[in-house]
């Protein structure tokens, strides 16, 4: 087993239980927390599938970002209560793990057989800023610019979903 | 150098536990990062593919699932204050205003 192995076997360990938290964390605060460390290695993944850019940006957005804003969020309306679970509901846990156990073996059928890599990748030079930046804006430059727009639709429609209503 | 279906394999498990968590919980915020997760995973397959066929296409998807997902968390994130507002919970079984 190469070193490269067992390091991707540390940090998948790390990102998987991570996940499984977020999953069966009782508070919600916990939660985000895991959340956060699954994300952080993730963006360690990132780097070693040379995609630079894409791990710092993982950070900032989503560490930075998006934990932030749920963290203000549960902390806004109150990491409440245990959630209840309405009588005629009982069996939806059962029926949720089952379907999560096919989705999991279906897919791991299908990924078994995925071609091993070849030699390590030259085009993507280790997917520095100037690379994906210069594939952002030539090939992809409209994509980019309706993101920006889409970006301005949800800035605007945040606010107005959470302004509070008028009194009157 | 790692395999990359030991990349897709990964993914593959972390979208399952996000589908299993959207499945089974019910608080509306433990959904909404649920469906982070599953996003998560989806952008690790994509970058392992885009090393595989050394191609950056799939870099700059990720780019652009970022970009919808911040989104998504803030239109989101909205709804849930909206509607806690009204009824002070976030168990989205409460959530039936535009049930008929």
């Amino acid at each position: 087993m190469t070193p490269s192995i067992l390091f991707f076997i540390v940090i998948g360990a790390v990102s998987l239980a991570a996940a499984v938290g977020v999953v069966t964390s009782r508070m919600p605060i916990h939660s985000a927390l895991f959340l956060l460390v699954n994300f952080v290695s993730l963006a360690v993944l990132y780097i070693t599938l040379d995609a630079q850019f894409l791990a710092a940006a993982q950070v900032i957005i989503y560490a930075g970002g998006i934990v932030i804003l749920i963290l203000f969020v549960i902390m806004l309306i109150g990491s409440e209560k245990i959630e209840t679970r309405a009588p005629h509901r009982i069996w939806t846990p059962y029926v949720g793990i089952l379907l999560g156990v096919l989705l999991i073996s279906s897919m791991i059928f299908g990924f078994v057989e995925t071609p091993t890599p070849d030699t390590a990748a030259q085009a993507i030079q280790g997917g520095i800023p100037e690379a994906v930046g210069m594939t952002l804006f030539t090939q992809y430059i409209l994509p980019f610019e309706l993101a920006a727009v889409l970006l301005l639709v949800a800035l605007l429609g945040a606010l107005l979903l959470a302004r509070q209503p008028k009194a009157n | 150098m790692v395999p990359t279906s030991f990349y897709l394999i990964l993914g593959g498990l972390l979208f399952a536990i996000g589908a299993i968590g959207v499945l089974t919980r019910r608080s509306a915020m433990i959904l909404l990062m649920c469906v982070e997760l599953m996003l998560n995973s989806v952008n690790l397959t994509l970058i392992a593919l885009s090393r595989q066929w050394d191609n950056l296409n799939g870099q700059v998807f990720v780019f652009m699932i970022m970009a919808v997902a911040a989104a998504e968390v803030a239109v989101g994130l909205a709804i849930v204050i909206a509607h806690s507002r009204h009824t002070n919970t976030t168990n989205v079984d409460e959530v039936k205003l535009l049930k008929w």
